[in-house]
């Protein structure tokens, strides 16, 4: 398969100049926070200078290649290599990843949580964004799983250390839940390796063999191995309870980079791993994914119409919007991935942007439960006008980012792959719609509640309510204009995404969308 | 043959090591049931050596005797510092690391 | 970057076959027209409080512009039209595919995905010009008359900023030419006008209707979307949204009929939601809680109408999904009869003047979508265009008034403003008499239209029509009457009578009215002199003559074919300017000829309802109230009381009059007793009840599912794993005694144990 191997120092140093600013870190001395937290926001600074000349030197006449690829010899014997590369469908995530982190340290200048110890929760948050960024980068089995689990361990601590009361207990929760998914997907990428005569964990063999030599049965059961290990982290329907408890839990920035980045790890592998590489049994899963994810849909809003907390309420919409993910990811045609792709992002910036906004709320008023906040918009007009627009865009008011991740993963169910049921995806789609009605429920009821009417008596005089400070809206402002850009440019994610997805898909067998998809690379390449 | 010797030695040795190791309750005595031990190894490393006319029989002993010393360097410190916290360096009262 | 919003280059490469040929400058460029407005949106947002009328100036000075490029537009449009031939004009066939008509399309390569292509542009033809003169021109006068009404409000800037952006947003939906973009502009109108009901939002009661407002455009939202993408596939497989293009298709037949029905049925949905028809209706006159300028232009004039609106656009497929041509029923001509009828049965039990004019914008909706129900394009059209007018008036007319008597309230807080204010009873007497649908003003005209469209009229000696809609005919003559006689309660309330307010208004909780205290909180109540009420300033009174000057002339527009008292170059000219008739994409409507006998039977009825009304409360209420010496507030408006009341001193007057008798006692009473508050019942109790109980119910599953299924099922499954690995681990934890010895002698244990294996291993 075709590569592009120029500038391919680039993504090495992308993913280990975290790593390397956090190994300055140990060496600077605890009680110097002021150091530790300049280093960490300098590091990431300079992994976002680095995306963003990403993002300007890629080719994106030639979106649907791996660019920067970089292919070395790392575990002889098993067959794994260090290969990573970067195409057009983890460019919005790795981007999306680099710009996070900087706000999440911008946020921590003044709000490193309880019980303090700057260094410790900075040198694991740039771990943190070695591990995420190498997920997105990672081109190898091994290696992806290798990211995918430094991904765990940071995040475990931030929950359990910098965590609220029940943090042992949501700490553990998600540390076993994402444990049992890894190691039912690491069976599966080992059975890959097996089953397939290479003998190797390359995902770009892997993705050209597509299943070929292996039973269907076994198929099934490898694919589910995976579904189960990436469902956990999306997390789908049955598999999401883990995620209410650690983001109530994580401490804001832990929170953000949850709702933000982490999730997408598990859609992000099911396209890039699970349906390219085992097409067959794809389509078979596709309607019990689809299921799932309407279930998680439906089930997400009424666990938001039931929440008393204002995190939690956020938690459970995660749930929701990435039942439309996981509905565009079901339809399995590059019309549906693409949303998918958008709608990972735009989740990432909103509900990125709402748990920021939660923790400044919980900051000024010591609490979270619906009932007792209330007229925000009264006594710090601003945060409650954007508690007002990030609902907006949360509930996928078109013009801002989140209605395109909703609305063409409800167009493609319209018209799933060849060879699934059209009638089973029209009912998920009708019902997908209706959840569209009850997002619009439960977040417009958390604005009426929180932001609206008088500031409640015990609130009505507390100094401690100011606006949103300096530092917020350093770290806020680029996620709100995110929302705003593209929302109405979606095309600058889609432009980019069509051509990789189009191309993981071309391999398929029997799936659809192919020829559709070759037009589309054909003809696209003369955009950017 | 003369290998059997060394091996009956060794092993009367790290026997009798063994036995201090489990039994003994001064943190000084353990210490040096377990040299006893390591040197039980340290006849078996030459004895093999010397018969399949190896030199690195010969190395390893060697390493094995400096790494012992370190070991008991560190192992003093530690009772040492018991001994200085508690007065005592009775094992059998000993019992931080219960899980 | 070419995937950039593509308004930038209006001349990029047309995608689209139905372009003309050299448009005139401003119709090439009319998507300025919505962008001033959101630019000016933008500016007020963040330098708004800096400026010196704290940024009504560049909201005014976008929408007037905004206005003018309208008007240049309009004037285009005429010019262009009239140098365009329709194709194949002897024979009356419409045009075929791909050979243009005149609407002039701009459009740009939006985004792309899996292959498909999606669109934004702008679709400029005479149904999008009237809209643009329509929104402009109201918005520019709500926006003078705010400047006045809402000029102490703590939120000024923050209320201008909104209307700026509501303004661009309904000429951004208007001007679109796919269903895409129409989403959009759809969606965020109904932001705006979340906003805008919610802007005191210190009451709940205001937030409460904000909600409702929303969530209820949201539910049909679901039939939008599915609608939209049902269309998007259908239409001849293009995978397009493009209007023009979807109309074609379905105009040549190369749509199947199962997916029109749905699609029809969805969107169908979406208009309920949007223009406030039966069934859905109910947000509507909630919606009134927020400032009155609001009503007036998103609640009356502008965004209700986008309902209508979008199946003129989309007309082929209500045509054919509803299949209009040819039936004497269909679903959309019932809903809108009905909720004519039931609006108006509503509006005679509010004291509320704004609800009053709320329930009549739900009637004269319910016109409007009857009329494209029957086939009556034109007259649907023209209706919204006459309604615009005068219902704009009668909102800000209302508004004008409690903006002198601090309340909403006719019954408790009006009556006799006629003295008081002269100017604003003028104004408000010409907009009822047009709503009335009085010779020669401008409601009679689009009114009769709609009645002539529905080809029920065989009796009248009539011709045309696409069905026989004699039921919805019926409906439409019976609303009329309705019309008149609520108008005519509403005016004898508010300026006739004696004056009932100025009572204790410094301390005064007015109760339910919580937004009529509020519409006025930023009043200096302490130099202002609590004795008569008195009229409005000229920031109020200007947009009203307007209106009200508006509400005589705009039916001059569209005069029936055959109108004496001018040649025959001056009648039709409305329908000839805006409907695409004889086009590729509109399909073939069968024009009804206008019929006097009807005009005139209609005009009848409606006398006869404000007849009915004036006697009661001229003359009936006017000698009981003197008679009984009691106010009119404590006078029960129920006829059936009143008569026992009244019952010796005019038993014997009303005997004589069996149509007294008829019209009071039965009709009258049953129509506004019974009837009425039956239907405000169904409103409130049933509807209501059941959209309230439905998400009640939501919540209620939602906690019972979290807390039986979530916490209990699944986490109890998690919980018990982790329950099992941790009775293990306790098992496991004797063993860790902490004593190096016992660490120790388990070491060598085990190495005796593996020791052992080797040597049985090995041995064996």
């Amino acid at each position: 398969m075709e590569t592009i191997t120029d500038n391919n120092w680039l993504l090495t140093v992308l993913v280990f100049a975290p790593l390397v600013g956090a190994l300055i870190m140990v060496l600077i001395p605890q009680q110097d926070e002021q150091s530790h937290k300049q280093v960490a926001l300098l590091t990431s600074l300079v992994t976002l200078g680095l995306a963003a000349f990403l993002l300007i030197d890629f080719n994106y006449g030639k979106a649907g290649v791996l660019q920067y690829f970089a292919d070395a010899e790392w575990i002889e014997v098993i067959g794994a290599g260090y290969t990573i590369g970067v195409d057009g469908m983890s460019l919005p995530l790795i981007a999306l990843t680099a710009l996070i982190m900087p706000l999440v340290f911008v946020y921590s200048w003044n709000h490193i949580p309880e019980p303090g110890n700057a260094k410790a929760f900075l040198i694991l948050s740039l771990i943190l964004e070695t591990g995420m960024i190498g997920t997105f980068v990672a081109q190898d089995l091994v290696l992806f799983f290798v990211f995918f689990e430094v991904v765990l361990l940071p995040m475990f601590f931030m929950i359990a250390v910098w965590g609220g009361e029940n943090r042992r207990y949501a700490s553990l929760k998600f540390f076993l839940f994402t444990l049992f998914g890894s190691a039912l997907m690491l069976l599966s990428f080992l059975a890959l390796y097996f089953l397939t005569e290479a003998d190797t964990f390359s995902m770009l063999v892997l993705t050209e063999n597509a299943g070929e030599g292996i039973a269907r049965g076994t198929q099934l059961l490898v694919f589910a191995g995976m579904f189960l290990g990436f469902g956990v982290k999306v997390p789908m329907f049955p598999f999401h309870t883990w995620l209410p408890d650690a983001h109530t839990e994580a401490p804001t920035q832990g929170s953000v980079i949850l709702a933000a980045v982490l999730l997408k790890l598990g859609t992000y592998g099911f396209i890039r791993i699970a349906i390219p590489m085992l097409p067959e049994a794809a389509e078979a899963w596709a309607p019990w994914i689809g299921l799932l994810a309407v279930i998680g849909i439906i089930y997400g809003a009424l666990g938001c119409l039931a929440q008393t907390d204002m995190k939690r309420l956020i938690a459970f919409s995660s749930v929701a919007h990435m039942g439309f993910v996981m509905l565009g990811i079901a339809t399995l045609t590059d019309f549906g991935i693409n949303a998918a792709i958008f709608g990972m992002v735009a989740h990432g910036l909103i509900t990125g942007m709402l748990f920021f906004i939660a923790g400044s709320v919980k900051e000024r008023y010591h609490t979270l439960e619906i009932k007792r906040l209330g007229g925000m918009l009264a006594q710090a007009p601003r945060l409650g006008w954007i508690l007002g627009f990030v609902s907006m865009a949360s509930l996928g008011l078109p013009g801002l980012a989140g209605f395109w991740g909703e609305f063409p993963a409800i167009l493609a169910a319209y018209e799933p792959a060849v060879g699934l049921s059209e009638k089973t995806f029209h009912v998920y789609m009708v019902v997908a719609a209706i959840g569209t009605v009850l997002a619009a429920g439960y977040l417009l009821w958390l604005l009426q509640r929180t932001a609206m009417g008088e500031p409640p008596a015990e609130f009505a005089d507390d100094p401690n309510i100011t606006d949103v400070s300096t530092t917020e809206w350093i770290a806020w402002a680029p996620l709100l204009f995110g929302i705003v850009l593209f929302g109405v440019a979606p095309g600058l994610i889609f432009e980019v995404t069509d051509p990789a997805v189009g191309q993981s898909l071309n391999n398929c067998i029997t799936l659809t969308g192919c020829e559709v998809a070759e037009a589309a690379a054909s003809s696209g390449s003369g955009g950017g | 043959m003369l290998l059997n010797q060394f091996l009956l030695l060794s092993a009367v040795l790290f026997c009798i090591g063994v036995y201090g190791v489990l039994a003994r309750k001064n943190g000084v005595l353990v210490l040096m049931s377990i040299e006893l031990i390591l040197n039980a190894v340290n006849i078996n490393l030459v004895a093999f050596g010397a018969l399949t006319a190896d030199v690195g029989g010969e190395v390893f002993a060697l390493f094995t005797i400096a790494v012992a010393a370190a070991e008991v360097g560190i192992g003093l410190a530690i009772v040492l510092l018991i001994y200085r916290n508690r007065r005592s360096i009775d094992l059998s009262e000993i019992d931080l690391m219960k899980g | 970057m070419s995937f950039l919003f593509g308004f930038a280059e209006p001349s990029s490469v047309p995608t689209s076959s139905t372009v003309a040929h050299s448009a005139n400058w401003f119709l090439e460029y009319a998507w300025l027209v919505p962008l001033l407005p959101a630019l000016s949106f933008v500016g007020i947002l963040f330098f708004g409080k800096r400026m010196r009328y704290r940024g009504a100036e560049l909201g005014i000075a976008a929408v007037s512009l905004s206005f003018l490029l309208a008007v240049c537009a309009g004037f285009a449009w005429i010019q262009h039209r009239d140098n365009f031939v329709l194709p194949d004009a002897a024979s009356g066939a419409p045009a075929t595919p791909g050979e243009s008509y005149v609407a002039v399309q701009n459009s740009t390569q939006w985004l792309q995905s899996g292959g498909v292509e999606f669109g934004a542009g702008v679709l400029v033809d005479g149904l999008s010009v009237m809209m643009l003169l329509v929104v402009t021109i109201v918005s520019l006068l709500v926006h003078v008359y705010s400047t006045d009404y809402v000029g102490d409000d703590k939120r000024y800037t923050h209320f201008f900023a909104f209307l700026s952006l509501f303004t661009a947003a309904m000429l951004f939906f208007v001007l679109s030419d796919n269903i895409l973009q129409m989403i959009v502009g759809w969606e965020l109108v109904g932001v705006c006008s979340f906003v805008l009901i919610g802007h005191w939002w210190e009451e709940k009661p205001n937030s409460d209707a904000a909600l409702k407002a929303f969530l209820t455009n949201r539910v049909g939202d679901v039939g939008l979307i599915i609608g939209t993408i049902t269309l998007f596939f259908a239409a001849g497989g293009g995978h397009t949204f493009d209007t023009i293009k979807i109309n074609e298709a379905i105009v040549q037949g190369e749509v199947g009929h199962t997916a029109l029905v749905v699609a029809s049925l969805c969107l169908m949905a979406a208009v309920m939601s949007k223009s406030g028809q039966f069934i859905l209706h109910t947000w509507l006159p909630d919606a009134m809680a927020g400032p009155t300028p609001v009503s007036a232009l998103i609640h009356a004039a502008t965004m209700v109408v986008a309902g209508v609106f979008m199946i003129a656009r989309l007309y082929p497929v209500f045509f054919e999904g509803m299949q209009i041509g040819g039936s004497s029923i269909n679903l959309m001509a019932t809903i809108g009869a009905v909720t004519l009828v039931f609006g108006g049965l509503l509006a005679f039990v509010q004291d509320d003047i704004k609800k009053v004019l709320a329930y009549s914008t739900v009637s004269q909706l319910g016109y409007m979508v009857m009329a494209l129900g029957v086939g009556a394009w034109t007259a649907a059209v023209f209706h919204l265009f006459t309604h615009a007018f005068f219902k704009a008036n009668l909102f800000l007319g209302s508004g004008s008034v409690a903006h002198a008597v601090h309340s909403f309230d006719m019954k408790k807080d009006m009556g006799g403003m006629r003295k008081f204010m002269p100017k604003t009873y003028i104004t408000f007497i010409i907009g009822s008499l047009a709503l009335a649908g009085l010779f020669p003003l401008a409601g009679f005209w689009s009114k009769d239209e709609i009645l002539v469209g529905t080809g029920g009229w065989g009796l009248f000696g009539g011709t045309g029509g696409n069905g026989a809609y004699t039921f919805h005919l019926l409906m439409g003559v019976f609303g009329a009457a309705l019309t008149a006689a609520y108008m005519t309660r509403c005016v004898y309330l508010t300026f006739h009578g004696e004056f009932r307010g100025g009572h204790a208004h410094g301390g005064h909780a007015h109760g339910g009215h919580a937004h009529g205290g509020h519409e006025h909180g930023g009043h200096a109540h302490g130099g202002h002199a609590h004795g008569d009420p008195h009229e409005s300033g000229p920031r109020i009174l200007v947009p009203l003559y307007i209106l009200s000057g508006l509400a005589v002339v705009a039916g001059f527009a569209n005069l029936p074919a055959g109108f004496q008292l001018v040649g025959d170059s001056w009648t039709e000219r409305f329908g000839h300017y805006v409907e695409p008739y004889k086009s590729s994409y509109f399909p073939a409507i069968d024009h009804a000829t206008p019929s006097w006998s009807l005009a005139v039977v209609a005009s009848v009825v409606a006398l006869a309802g404000a007849g009915a009304a004036i006697y009661y409360y001229f003359v009936k209420v006017d000698r009981l109230a003197d008679q009984t010496q009691q106010s009119l507030t404590e006078l029960p408006d129920g006829l059936s009381k009143s008569n026992a009341l009244a019952g010796a001193g005019h038993r014997v007057l009303v005997n004589k009059y069996y149509l007294d008798h008829l019209y009071e006692g039965v009709i009258v009473a049953f129509t506004k007793g019974p009837l009425a508050r039956a239907a405000y019942w169904v409103n409130q109790k049933v509807i209501d009840r059941t959209v309230d109980k439905a998400g009640e119910t939501a919540v209620l599953v939602g906690r019972h599912v979290y807390d039986v299924v979530d916490q209990s099922v699944i986490d109890g499954f998690v919980d018990g794993s982790g329950r099992v690995s941790d009775a293990t681990g306790e098992e496991l934890r004797q063993i860790n005694s902490g004593k190096v010895q016992n660490y120790a002698a388990i070491l060598f244990a085990m190495a005796a144990v593996l020791a052992g294996t080797f040597l049985i291993i090995f041995a064996l």
